[in-house]
């Protein structure tokens, strides 16, 4: 029963591939064991909570792929003609938290593209196509653009650390908001730190930090003083203004249908100027996809979304849900990584957008509910 | 059927234990050769003694191997991700407590509050092209605390003994380590994170969900639980 249950999943994934094939995708794999160094690197200690590591004393730390987007970009970068359309079926391996009946081993199908000519085009083409396949499904759609965000951040009026320490935690809601409330001036400075500025305003920072004692470690006297002059920058900086602080939340609390999005996007942008260039490539995707024939003035946007999961989307955002079913995680997602491309191309780079399909909740939500 | 009842095979932990049993009319005594590890309980009906390393009583808890334990929360949190589903606390013991706590050079003044590890881990990276090092035992519960932190752009290597020395020897740039009085960590120019507390520990008595508490184990079990919940 258990495997005539695998089996159908398998068949179900093969449609899917089938689909993906017949739009004029080239199949690749990839291996099931991935160096976890580059994994680590990309997604940070988190990721040794959420996917399975093994101990190799001659290859070092491997890990079981706990998704395909990384050695598919690492292949393409590599080897890969342009532009390029990719599918792939396998198992991923994610740990799952105690008490969860989630399982560990499931089937992913996918689909990259990889093309410079028309970011905004590729983003509709792989919206669709996700569409087209789920539409039996009825399932409900969820889009977001991570970009607007990074621009509006980067538009910000203060300093230069402040912005890149927010835009390094953009997918850490809650870390974020702590540095937002600090920088704009609604959480006062912490006493430690008042009270360091205040014995630098006596003793330089060298003699200070030699009152310490010995020095040990390979962070060296000439970092700490580089980060105090950024503290004492900070601390006269003015803070950023209540003005920006609501522009920026207006963003973030964006729930509207993609055309009324639009609309309230282009009023922030009249006081936010920083935000045109990723408000218009909304626009752009928006017709792109009307013209695959998406109704956008039905289509969810959230100006938050895509923002808890692993951080390596950067513009488009998309998931796919079905409703009423509490009991079903999201059915596909997927989104922009043009600077994950940057990260593992070495100094290269192309602009890619793809997703991810689980088979398994296909046939659960065609089975019926539990 | 008896139950079993584990304790740490040597050191402070175990004639602290056996002070802690024995103020409760329950005497833990080792038995033959100083060396074997075999033990006798008086006292009580019913409850035999298992000698174990510290560090495997949360497993062998978890597992239902033994059915009662004592051995520190931050072993239990740290070996068994799913330790609430799997044990609960009879009794705090009052000893054995110490700190879990992150801990950075004394003279790196920028940096009191996790925020500041946070943006120097940041300014690491950057400056040396390597995650910040934190060297610990304790993976999982540094892991899940520097997450809800928000803190990145660190790693953790692993540390099974004189951590506070890692950072010294250029193997690490911080520690996470368990710490009582925090003298070890001054004899190493080491200070603690101010809002660097991941878990206060201490010795406790386990009673395991999973063992078998069937037939008789139920009714000596009354009669132990009476004795360890009095006051003394």
């Amino acid at each position: 029963m258990l495997n005539d249950r695998r089996a159908r999943i398998k068949a179900e994934a093969n449609r899917l591939s089938e689909f993906f094939l017949t739009q004029g995708a080239l199949p690749v794999e990839a291996a099931s064991l991935q160096p976890a160094e580059t994994l680590l690197d990309l997604y940070g200690e988190d990721i040794r909570a959420r996917a399975y590591v093994t101990h190799d004393a001659i290859n070092g730390e491997q890990m079981l792929r706990p998704d395909f987007t990384v050695p598919v970009v690492q292949m393409h970068m590599n080897e890969g003609a342009e532009p390029a359309r990719y599918t792939y079926q396998g198992p991923v391996w994610r740990r799952q938290e105690a008490g969860s009946d989630r399982a560990s081993e499931y089937l992913q199908v996918g689909f990259e593209l990889f093309d410079r000519a028309d970011p905004t085009a590729s983003d509709a083409e792989v919206f669709a196509l996700f569409a087209e396949v789920l539409a039996p499904l009825k399932l409900r759609a969820a889009t977001g653009d991570l970009g607007i965000l990074t621009a509006a951040v980067a538009g910000l009026d203060t300093l230069e650390r402040r912005k890149s320490a927010l835009a390094r935690h953009i997918w850490r809601p809650n870390r974020f908001r702590q540095l937002l409330d600090r920088f704009s001036g609604a959480v006062p400075v912490p006493n430690s730190r008042a009270k360091l500025l205040a014995s630098l305003e006596k003793t330089g920072v060298r003699d200070l930090i030699s009152t310490q004692g010995t020095h040990v470690g390979l962070r060296s006297p000439s970092e700490i003083t580089a980060r105090i002059c950024a503290l004492q920058a900070d601390a006269t900086a003015p803070k950023i203004s209540s003005a920006q602080v609501a522009l920026l939340n207006g963003i973030l609390t964006l729930r509207e249908k993609s055309s009324t999005a639009l609309a309230s996007l282009r009023e922030i942008e009249r006081d936010m100027p920083a935000i045109r260039c990723a408000v218009d490539r909304f626009e752009a995707r928006l017709a792109a996809l009307a013209a695959r024939g998406i109704n956008v003035d039905a289509l969810d946007f959230e100006g938050s979304y895509g923002r808890t999961t692993m951080e390596y989307y950067d513009g488009f955002v998309f998931g796919f849900y079905a409703e009423n079913r509490d009991d079903l995680p999201v059915i596909a997602s997927g989104g922009r990584y043009d600077a994950l491309t940057a990260v593992l191309g070495q100094g290269r780079s192309i602009p890619a957008v793809g997703g991810v399909i689980r088979p398994e909740f296909m046939l659960a939500l065609s089975e019926g509910a539990p | 059927m008896t139950i079993k009842l584990g304790i740490p095979s040597k050191g402070r932990l175990q004639d602290k234990t056996f002070d802690w049993f024995r103020a409760r009319g329950i005497e833990l005594s080792r038995t033959g050769s100083e060396r074997e590890y075999a033990g006798a309980v008086t006292g009580v009906e019913g409850v035999e003694l298992v000698l174990l390393s510290a560090g495997e009583i949360p497993r062998e808890l978890a597992a239902g191997r033994i059915h009662l334990g004592v051995t520190g929360t931050d072993l239990v949190r740290e070996k068994t991700p799913n330790w609430a589903q799997t044990t609960t606390e009879l009794a705090k013991l009052g000893f054995g407590q110490a700190d879990l706590i992150v801990a950075v050079p004394r003279t790196w003044i920028d940096v009191d509050t996790l925020d500041d590890l946070d943006a120097a881990a940041a300014q690491f990276r950057a400056d040396h092209g390597f995650r910040l090092r934190i060297a610990t035992k304790y993976h999982a519960l540094v892991r899940d605390f520097l997450r809800d932190r928000g803190v990145a752009d660190y790693q953790l290597v692993d540390s099974q003994g004189a951590t506070e020395g890692t950072v010294k020897n250029l193997t690490a740039e911080a520690i996470a380590d368990i710490t009582s009085s925090g003298d070890t960590l001054k004899a190493n120019h080491l200070k603690v994170i101010s809002d660097g507390i991941i878990h206060r520990s201490q010795a406790v008595l386990f009673r395991s969900l999973t063992a078998d508490w069937g037939g008789g184990n139920a009714r000596n079990f009354g009669a132990l639980a009476a004795k360890i919940a009095r006051t003394v």
